[in-house]
């Protein structure tokens, strides 16, 4: 007998049993769309994490004050500009020092609680920042001190419900008047945080009014860009270098800490990756149990169809023939149980992905070919696994025994 | 071409029950001439049954030689008795024994599976065995469409499909009325002298005994008288 003849044999027995066949595959069905929907998912999270986490730039540096020492110096502008001098951080293109913290926002009536950042010019080039209307704050506001605001979009409609028209607007900071000089651009909100709710000043504004620190001249972060993502690494040396010199601090023991977008991807990759294997693990358990179920159901058929085997051995089927007619019939179950499994997974990580866009976390399910490819192979073989041995008892029955049986 | 189709010498069987040794055929010997026609009789536990399956080489002998058309079974592993089942038998059984949810034409298709053939060609000797059974016009019937004695001409189109030398009916009108069945046995004859394959009937039915040129009484696993 050839393949064919035995899948044809094999589906028209399938057929003829209709209602078992589908109960049967259920398992694998459930199993390999789950495993199907969970790694789809899974890889979806890590997509959007990740592409998050690009759009912020892979090629930024956070500095801050801390790392391992007791009492770690505070960063200062002067730290910010040894940063800056190209002939120290060759790496280095933009420096942007700032000084973050919270403050309550007010006009007549209205009043919210809002993130405010100290910047400089540079900040613009390091986070991507442009205005709807009125301008960016320049090195002239920065000097001259000005008590100017460029609000975000989150801010200006809580305070004024409307996003244009606020240039020279007043707002008052922690009590304070500032001049409305211009909207940012909403960005929109991501995981890690919510850029259109804030505020941006001037950084020497901040120092002296809003966000006072124990040291002349303190910031709190500093975003340093390297010309590319290859550059991180010697930008973070020569960071770390001109900080160590500057800050004397103890060998081995830095007062500050450096954190890459690249080790912020990297941090993430690991875990949804263990998510993903967590997930596919479990709805592997269930694909083990599916493959059970068929080795349950193809040795009740075995036992039923003992009068059969014993015919057709009587007819000359060698036991090879029997071994491929049975382990066809269980290939066949558990592999058509794969495919709709994975139409089912397909549809279901659809539909997660649809509840997920509606509740405001965009996941696009990722199942690439690989996991179909996975999934499909993987499915046949439990059939063949778990038919082996229904397969071998009904090839080794003995055609006298088994011609006998009722 | 040998002399006998059948040619059994010194056939013993010894099966193990639990710590008991049942000794089903004692030293039987058997010769059947090609074309003939013999019905093998026996009570129950007479070793009729085993004689059965040892002709039609579903088992091997314990201890003896067996021939059929000159081909030693005796000897042979589980696949070459495949093969000469394939080859050499073709059994009718009492409960028909065909595959319920299979057509006509694939039940008799059935054996030429086994063998080395394309499609093509097993269709066109399926569709031959049964006409040659009278059952032409039922090529596409399921066997749950087809009375007892037509179920039962399939499975005799199903036996000669292959040619074989000998032809082994078990009963073969035992699961049937006794006009059916007549019509069964008158069937069997026809295509013995038509065909010329050599037909042991297996009965414990006199009747239909007498319609064979031969009876071959067995008792206690031996032959007890051999002509008519």
């Amino acid at each position: 007998m050839n393949i064919f003849q035995s899948i044809g044999e094999a589906i028209e027995s399938l057929n003829a049993n209709k209602m078992r066949s589908a109960l049967t595959i259920l398992g694998i069905v459930i199993g390999v769309a789950a495993v199907i929907a969970l790694m789809g998912i899974g890889s979806g999270t890590q997509n959007v994490i990740t592409d998050e986490i690009n759009n912020i730039g892979t090629n930024l540096i956070y500095v801050t004050s801390g790392g391992d020492a007791d009492h770690p110096e505070p960063l200062t502008l002067e730290d910010a500009a040894a940063i800056a001098d190209p002939s120290r951080a060759p790496s280095v293109i933009y420096v942007a020092p700032t000084l973050q913290g919270n403050a309550s926002v007010a006009v007549t009536g209205e009043s919210t609680t809002t993130q405010i950042l100290g910047i400089t010019p540079e900040f613009y080039e390091v986070q991507n920042t442009n205005v709807a209307e009125g301008i960016q704050i320049n090195q002239e506001l920065v000097e001259s001190r000005a008590t100017v605001v460029l609000l975000g979009v989150d801010v200006a409609e809580a305070l004024f419900d409307t996003t244009t028209g606020l240039v020279g607007e007043s707002v008052r900071i922690n009590g304070q008047p500032f001049k409305v000089i211009g909207v940012l651009e909403s960005e929109g909100g991501s995981a890690f945080q919510n850029t259109d709710d804030r505020v941006l000043i001037p950084l020497t504004t901040a120092q002296d009014r809003v966000l006072r620190r124990p040291n002349r001249g303190q910031v709190d972060l500093i975003y340093v860009q390297s010309s590319s993502s290859e550059s991180v690494p010697p930008a973070i040396d020569e960071v770390s270098q001109i900080l160590r010199s500057r800050h004397r601090s103890t060998l081995g023991v830095d007062d500050f800490d450096i954190i890459s977008t690249q080790s912020f991807i990297d941090a993430a990759e690991t875990i949804t990756g263990v998510f993903t294997i967590f997930l596919g693990g479990i709805a592997g358990i269930s694909l083990l149990v599916g493959g059970i179920g068929i080795m349950n159901i193809m040795l009740v058929t075995v036992v039923e169809r003992t009068k059969e085997i014993g015919l057709r051995k009587a007819m000359g089927a060698r036991k090879r023939d029997i071994l491929t007619q049975f382990l066809t019939e269980s290939a066949l179950l558990s592999l058509s149980g794969g495919l709709i499994g994975i139409l089912l997974g397909y549809l279901l990580a659809t539909a997660i992905g649809q509840i997920a866009a509606a509740s405001g976390t965009p996941i696009a399910p990722a199942i690439d070919i690989n996991s179909i490819l996975l999934a499909t192979l993987f499915s046949a073989a439990i059939g063949l696994f778990f038919g082996l041995y229904p397969a071998n008892r009904a090839a080794n029955l003995e055609p006298v025994e088994a011609l006998r049986a009722e | 071409m040998s002399e006998w189709v059948v040619d059994a010498r010194e056939l013993t069987k010894v099966y193990q029950m639990g710590e008991v040794q049942v000794h089903a055929l004692r030293g039987l010997s058997l010769k059947i001439k090609p074309g003939e026609v013999i019905s093998i009789m026996g009570p129950s536990g007479s070793g009729k049954s085993t004689l059965m399956n040892m002709l039609g080489c579903l088992d091997i002998p314990t201890s003896g030689e067996y021939l059929l058309d000159g081909e030693s079974v005796s000897d042979m592993n589980d696949n070459q008795l495949a093969d000469i089942r394939n080859r050499k038998v073709g059994f009718v059984f009492q409960s028909f024994n065909l595959l319920p949810r299979s057509t006509a034409l694939t039940n008799v298709e059935l054996p030429l599976r086994y063998s080395k053939s394309n499609g093509k060609d097993r269709r066109k000797k399926a569709y031959e065995a049964l006409e040659a059974v009278g059952l032409a016009d039922r090529v596409n019937h399921r066997p749950n469409e087809l009375s007892g004695g037509q179920q039962q001409r399939v499975a005799l189109a199903r036996a000669i499909v292959t040619n074989p030398s000998i032809i082994m009916a078990d009963e073969p009108s035992g699961n049937l009325d006794s006009k059916s069945g007549d019509e069964i046995m008158e069937l069997l004859l026809n295509l013995n002298k038509e065909r010329g394959a050599t037909l042991i009937i297996v009965t414990h039915d006199p009747e239909i005994a007498e319609h064979t040129e031969r009876v071959v009484h067995i008792l206690d696993g031996a032959v007890v008288e051999g002509e008519k």
